[in-house]
């Protein structure tokens, strides 16, 4: 039987079962809707803006080991979809978009919503097709899943002129593709797995640091395992936060720009560096020439070739899936030797000492004014630690990152990469149709929630019962605190006057909306929230508008040019 | 140093965009791409030539490789290979001119593909390194136009590149 090619499109999500789609309509998807409409298997969540429905599906994917899914009109739907895209390709989470196109015939003409689509997300996305041909709709759809999720997975777009979705074709779905030319790595070299071996068995210093990839690849469980065996202490990237539990005593903390002292200290000094996962970003080992300074042996685990030796250079590259390369790693080291004790012993004693002089991770707290650290500590206890945190960008985030300890991976959602303000909303309620019945919480700022405010309206819609921690300070606090410290104190545009009132604003899209201005007040406030298990609640926390995040890495500078809080 | 990249990509439509997109969106040097449908219609050949740090050139071929199109790589500059490049030079005709530039093109292989009264075309195809001594070699102001088509490079021997 012949399918039109909106129907084919939808047929082919029902194939991938895919549960959600999180989109908006226009004119070149009208007929993608139609199909929609007439079936009930692929559930649409109609979102406020179409930046929303591509972070809705990207938090998805990320709480989940599914492909999100997205779908759009064109034009200005695609434009607006862009910055989800490419906080998703940063972050390198599996999506899918579909967005519509002008008719073939007006392609190139300036038709009204007309866009080069391909054109405009190509250094965004992982592949993205244009389906000129009914026919193709099926195998590249097909296609676009296969990449999204495969190798480094990453978002991929189809873009489907609105003639075609409604052409006809014989619908069938191929079980399985090959892309000649794409081949995505799987097991690691065994030569090369066998000397990573022999090098962390020879390591006197050893640091293991983790990023993302571990989480992509679901390999927390070998990277337990493998930081266990060999009892080396292991820090983990923003991204790679869950990978090993905050709980395991080999755990130093996150490291980076706003990571722990011994962290950053352990990473400048170590003689042999297992990466796992993890691409040496800036803000992640600062000056690139700083962190050179220290000699030491590089092991670097990438399942994307281009990750290794991009910005450091790498002594043993092992190019592979991460969770087959660690399950090999540690089957070479089953059995072998064991590391160096004493002075693994003596590294640890440095590790120590670093923990407690570097004073880090500790803040002083206020019975008059709401600290924002205590908020997020008051929040991981009355979730008990299990809940799904996302959060927008900026001092919030990262307190959010050093206050909340991750126990499992998938838990911690934020944009990483490309630092999107906005994401935080929009990816919770993705998280939250993931998981209907879990503990979703929302880490925010006042800057940031309201670049995406609009979905308070969608969480109505599709009763989410997200629970947002606004840390308002009335600033853009990250901006203000580089302005601070490197500006000079000039807070050129960073204070966010004229503020909604956030309560009355919650409670005018029919949710509960709760103001916080006393320390006092803090647990109450969350516990009650917490406890209305069916209500959006938006919980305004008045707090410290002086606050800084500390430690703090400045940009530019080494991993030991660290600046600790002031004296406490 | 200079490198010549060889590959073999998918003969599909934006597929030289995704190239030259990644080459600016990186920053990287790009001296000449030139590209062209093979025997099988499915594959086209692209050639570029590049400089850059020996990390640089290790980052190019990784980039150039994880392009979902790009099926085949080779970076020719790593073993024996042969490079050509072909170059239309116009030049003005006036008394003897046309004949002296013969003269050096001659030396160069070179040879002419069109006359008309004030101008002569040399057509000539050798090494981008050969084709620019020959510019030098010519009268600079006699040159009314130059045509060069970027380098095609090619494995010596057995070094092929096929899919
Ligand atoms: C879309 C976008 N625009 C601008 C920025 C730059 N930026 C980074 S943090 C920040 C301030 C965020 O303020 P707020 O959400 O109130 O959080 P706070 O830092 O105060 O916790 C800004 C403007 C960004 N990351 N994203």
């Amino acid at each position: 039987m012949e399918l039109t090619g909106a129907e084919i499109a939808i047929k082919c999500l029902q194939e991938e079962g895919v549960e959600y789609v999180f989109g908006y309509p226009g004119g070149a998807v009208l007929f993608i809707y139609d199909a929609l409409f007439n079936q009930d298997q692929v559930k649409h969540i109609l979102v406020r803006h179409e930046q929303a429905a591509v972070h809705a599906a990207d938090g998805y994917a990320r709480s989940t080991d599914r492909v999100g899914v997205a779908l759009v009109t064109s034009g200005p739907g695609l434009t607006n979809a862009v910055t989800g895209i490419a906080t998703a390709y940063m972050d390198s989470t599996p999506l899918v978009i579909i967005s519509g196109q002008v008719p073939t015939g007006a392609i190139g003409e300036d038709a009204f919503q007309e866009v080069d689509a391909v054109g405009i997300t190509r250094p965004c996305v992982k592949h993205n097709f244009l389906v000129k041909d009914v026919k193709n709709i099926a195998q590249t759809i097909k296609k676009a899943f296969y990449l999204a999720k495969s190798g480094r997975p990453g978002p991929v777009l189809v873009d489907i002129p609105k003639d075609v979705s409604n052409q006809k074709a014989v619908f069938d779905y191929p079980a399985s593709v090959a892309i000649r030319s794409y081949q995505p790595a799987g097991k690691g070299d065994s030569g090369q797995i066998g000397r990573a071996a022999q090098m962390l068995l020879e390591a006197k210093r050893p640091m293991i640091y983790s990023g993302g990839g571990v989480i992509l690849s679901d390999a927390a469980g070998q990277l337990t395992e493998l930081t266990r065996l060999l009892g080396f202490p292991c820090t983990n990237t923003l991204m790679g936060l869950g990978g090993l539990s905050a709980s395991d005593r080999h755990f130093v903390g996150m490291l980076g720009m706003h990571g722990t002292y011994v962290a950053n200290m352990a990473m400048q000094h170590c003689d042999v560096l297992l990466a796992v996962g993890a691409r040496f970003d800036d803000r992640v080992i600062g000056n690139v020439e700083h962190f050179a300074q220290v000699p030491r042996k590089i092991i670097h685990i990438d399942i994307d070739p281009s990750s290794i030796a991009k910005r450091v250079k790498v002594d043993l590259p092992i190019v592979g899936d991460v969770k087959l390369v660690l399950s090999d790693l540690l089957e070479a080291l089953r059995g072998s030797r064991v590391p160096d004790q004493p002075a693994i012993s003596a590294w640890w004693q440095q590790l120590k000492e670093w923990q407690t002089g570097g004073g880090d991770m500790r803040y002083r707290n206020s019975t008059e004014i709401i600290k924002p650290q205590f908020v997020i500590e008051k929040l991981y206890e009355i979730t008990g630690g299990d809940a799904f945190i996302t959060t927008d960008v900026g001092q919030h985030q990262m307190w959010a990152a050093q206050y909340y300890p991750f126990d499992h991976p998938r838990r911690w959602i934020t944009s990483g990469g490309l630092g999107t303000m906005g994401f935080g909303l929009p990816a919770a309620m993705g998280v939250q149709l993931a998981h209907p019945g879990a503990t979703v919480a929302c880490v925010t700022g006042e800057g940031s929630i309201q670049m995406n405010i609009q979905e308070l309206s969608t969480c109505k819609q599709f009763r989410l019962p997200i629970k947002i921690i606004a840390l308002n300070n009335g600033y853009l606090g990250m901006v203000r605190q580089w302005q601070e410290f490197f500006h000079g104190n000039r807070y050129s545009e960073t204070y966010m006057d004229a503020l909604p009132d956030f309560v009355k604003l919650t409670e005018a899209y029919g949710h509960v909306g709760m103001r916080i201005e006393k320390p006092s007040d803090v647990e109450p406030a969350l516990k009650e929230a917490f406890a209305r298990k069916r209500d959006l609640v938006f919980l305004d926390f008045r707090t410290d508008p002086a606050e800084n995040v500390y430690p703090m890495v400045p940009g530019g500078k080494g991993l030991s040019e660290i600046i600790l809080a002031e004296e406490l | 140093m200079r490198h010549i990249i060889s590959l073999l990509m998918e003969n599909e439509a934006g597929a030289l965009s995704r190239v030259a997109g990644l080459f600016s969106a990186r920053g990287y040097n790009i001296e000449s791409l030139s590209v062209a449908p093979t025997e099988d219609p499915t594959l086209s050949r692209m050639t570029i030539v590049t400089s850059g740090s020996d990390a640089v050139i290790e980052q190019i071929n990784k980039q150039l490789n994880k392009l979902v199109d790009v099926a085949a790589l080779i970076d020719l500059s790593e073993g024996e290979h042969l490079e050509r490049e072909l170059m239309l030079v116009k030049v003005r005709a006036e008394g003897e001119t046309c004949e002296k530039v013969k003269r050096v093109a001659d030396g160069f292989g070179g040879r002419v593909i069109d006359k008309s009264d004030s101008t002569c075309t040399f057509e000539l195809s050798d090494t981008c390194a050969r084709l620019d001594s020959f510019l030098q070699a010519i009268d600079r102001s006699l040159i009314l136009e130059t045509v060069r088509t970027g380098a095609s490079g090619i494995g010596r021997g057995g070094r092929i590149l096929k899919l």
